[in-house]
């Protein structure tokens, strides 16, 4: 918006990681690059494993039932487990997809998706790892600039779509978190699972939901959820369902990064351990009733 | 009495430089305080503006220490003493002299910007009728009091000078306040994302960390903002729609 006596004629523009600012501006950054950077490789890592995704398929945890949310939902087992995880929704790999494909790579760009696209994170991940700018009032190291205008990051604006799906993972992890509730009765002869199982509760099924109620935390406070409820509208006060849906997602959302993070680790911390248990490395603690 | 050292921006819009200036202060005092007193003891031609001295004029907008910030809100005792102090014009805008910087680019903005357009009155007196509940969120955006602190902290401005493209937070602010209200009727979502430019706003939320009267601009204005774009021009969904079911009166 111009007219006409722009150019204005400013001091220079500082150099990159230039400021004046004498706090310790670099440290939200630096968290951001070492907590996401972290979470980033990890995830690869167990996405290119395709394997110790089912804690009941490691030696002593034959009784548990717990399916890291990193695979979940689980489209297929691998192939070469002595029994399926009982999971799966196809009863093998389609032949069609190359072998290094996994069942998470499947569905990992929902979540994934949903996440690179937030708001909250976007913030975040502009300064951090393109130092667009490095931090508030810290000089940047581009002089050229697109924003979120033109392609590619317009394309974030597609956000709202990776929340629809997002609302959906909260359901298939809630139905995780059931069926950790699920312990086999295992032979102690034979070493192998009955067929038998009985109601119980474990750390792990602590963890997946905990987990779940954080992701939970997390979407319902997504900003394009408020304006879907209500946020889109200017009168709000004759419609009491979208009032108070508005409110209650207002309410999370004031807390979204702290949601955010929170869940990022829970995620990480729960694969960890449902891929220690499945390795055989850590051992569940559970009682049934 | 505690002393300072305030390393003070002077020059024009030809360049400048810091100077340095020593100076007792008393409790209590903020950094517009210890300017004033510099201005009154060792550079009577050191040029600052200010009006209220109450964070209600928006007049004494500066950097301290490489943060924008009100001068005259900014107390003393929450900064550092054991270095200097910098105060410097806003980096945004046209230095005219000192500390003092030319912020008429906004003005102009803002007539630009549609003007609130209510629509027919709901009773015969020529009066409407408004919810509590609706005008709510547009009373934060009326908190404004046009410091352009935002506008100067915000990267698409301050570093790439996109001030022919881009109006700035403050102007979402202004325009949201428009756009969310309960009795306007104009349209300016086309503005909001050609001329305005939201897609600039890349979210960092600078603009609100600084805000004096601490509306949330980034959450409460930009956001929503962005997310009605969207429905109009980025939501194929939408737009299917939209083909079989004519547009609803949303608002
Ligand atoms: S959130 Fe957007 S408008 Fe505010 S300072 Fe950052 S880029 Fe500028
Ligand atoms: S929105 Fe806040 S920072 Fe921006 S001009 Fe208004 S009061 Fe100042
Ligand atoms: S804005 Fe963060 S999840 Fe939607
Ligand atoms: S002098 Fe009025 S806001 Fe500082």
């Amino acid at each position: 918006m111009a007219d006409g006596v722009v150019p204005l004629k400013l001091r220079p523009r500082r150099g990159f990681l230039q400021t004046m600012r004498t706090d310790a501006w670099w440290i939200g950054p630096l968290l951001t690059i070492l907590g996401f950077g972290a979470f980033l490789v990890w995830a690869n890592v167990r996405v290119f494993e395709n394997d110790h995704y089912y804690s009941g398929h490691g030696g002593f945890n034959l009784a548990t039932n717990y399916l890291t949310p990193f695979y979940s939902p689980l489209l297929f087992d691998v192939a070469e487990k002595a029994f399926p995880s009982g999971h799966a929704i196809l009863s093998e790999k389609p032949g069609f997809l190359p072998g290094f494909v996994s069942a998470a790579a499947l569905i990992l760009i929902f979540p994934a998706g949903f996440r690179f696209t937030c708001y909250y994170y976007r913030g975040a991940y502009y300064k951090a790892f393109w130092g667009d700018p490095a931090n508030c009032a810290v000089g940047e190291p581009r002089s050229g600039y697109l924003g979120e205008r033109t392609l590619p990051l317009v394309l974030q604006n597609i956000h709202r779509y990776f929340l629809y799906a997002a609302l959906i993972f909260i359901l298939i992890l809630s139905w995780d978190v059931l069926t950790a509730f699920k312990f086999y009765e295992v032979d102690q002869v034979t070493g192998r699972r009955t067929g038998a199982w009985r109601v119980g509760i474990g750390v792990g099924t602590v963890l997946m939901a905990v987990n779940v109620v954080l992701i939970a935390m997390y979407t319902l406070g997504c900003h394009s959820l408020r304006h879907l409820v209500g946020g889109k509208r200017d009168c709000i006060s004759d419609k009491p369902l979208s009032a108070k849906m508005y409110n209650c997602v207002t309410c999370l959302n004031n807390r979204h990064m702290l949601w955010a993070w929170c869940s990022l680790l829970s995620v990480g911390f729960t694969d960890i351990y449902v891929w220690k248990l499945a390795r055989g490395e850590w051992m569940d603690y559970f009682f049934t009733f | 009495m505690p002393g300072a050292t305030l390393r003070i921006w002077r020059g024009d819009k030809d360049g400048g430089d810091f100077f340095e200036y020593r100076s007792d202060y008393e409790d209590g005092m903020v950094v517009l305080d210890v300017v004033h007193k510099v201005q009154a003891e060792q550079a009577n031609d050191l040029a600052v503006r200010w009006n209220c001295k109450a964070g209600k004029c928006g007049s004494c907008s500066a950097e301290i220490n490489g943060t924008p910030r009100l001068m005259c809100m900014t107390r003393m005792d929450t900064l550092p003493t054991d270095r200097p102090i910098t105060v410097e014009p806003m980096q945004a805008f046209p230095v005219i002299r000192d500390l003092v910087t030319d912020v008429s680019w906004n003005y102009r903005v803002k007539r630009q910007i549609k003007p609130f357009a209510p629509r027919k009155p709901d009773a015969p007196d020529g009066t409407w009728r408004m919810q509590q509940a609706d005008v709510e969120r547009v009373q934060e955006f009326r908190k404004c009091i046009e410091c352009f602190l935002c506008q100067d902290v915000c990267h698409v401005l301050r570093d790439h000078h996109k001030h022919e493209e881009f109006i700035g937070p403050r102007f979402f602010v202004y325009s949201a306040a428009l756009e969310m209200h309960p009795l306007d009727t104009a349209d300016r979502l086309a503005d909001l994302k050609q001329a305005g430019s939201i897609g600039y706003c890349n979210i960092t939320k600078c603009c609100t960390k600084v805000c004096p009267e601490h509306i949330h601009i980034t959450d409460n204005a930009i956001i929503p903002l962005k997310e009605r774009v969207v429905d109009e021009y980025y939501d194929p969904l939408k737009k299917l729609v939209r083909l079989f079911i004519p547009r609803r009166a949303e608002r």
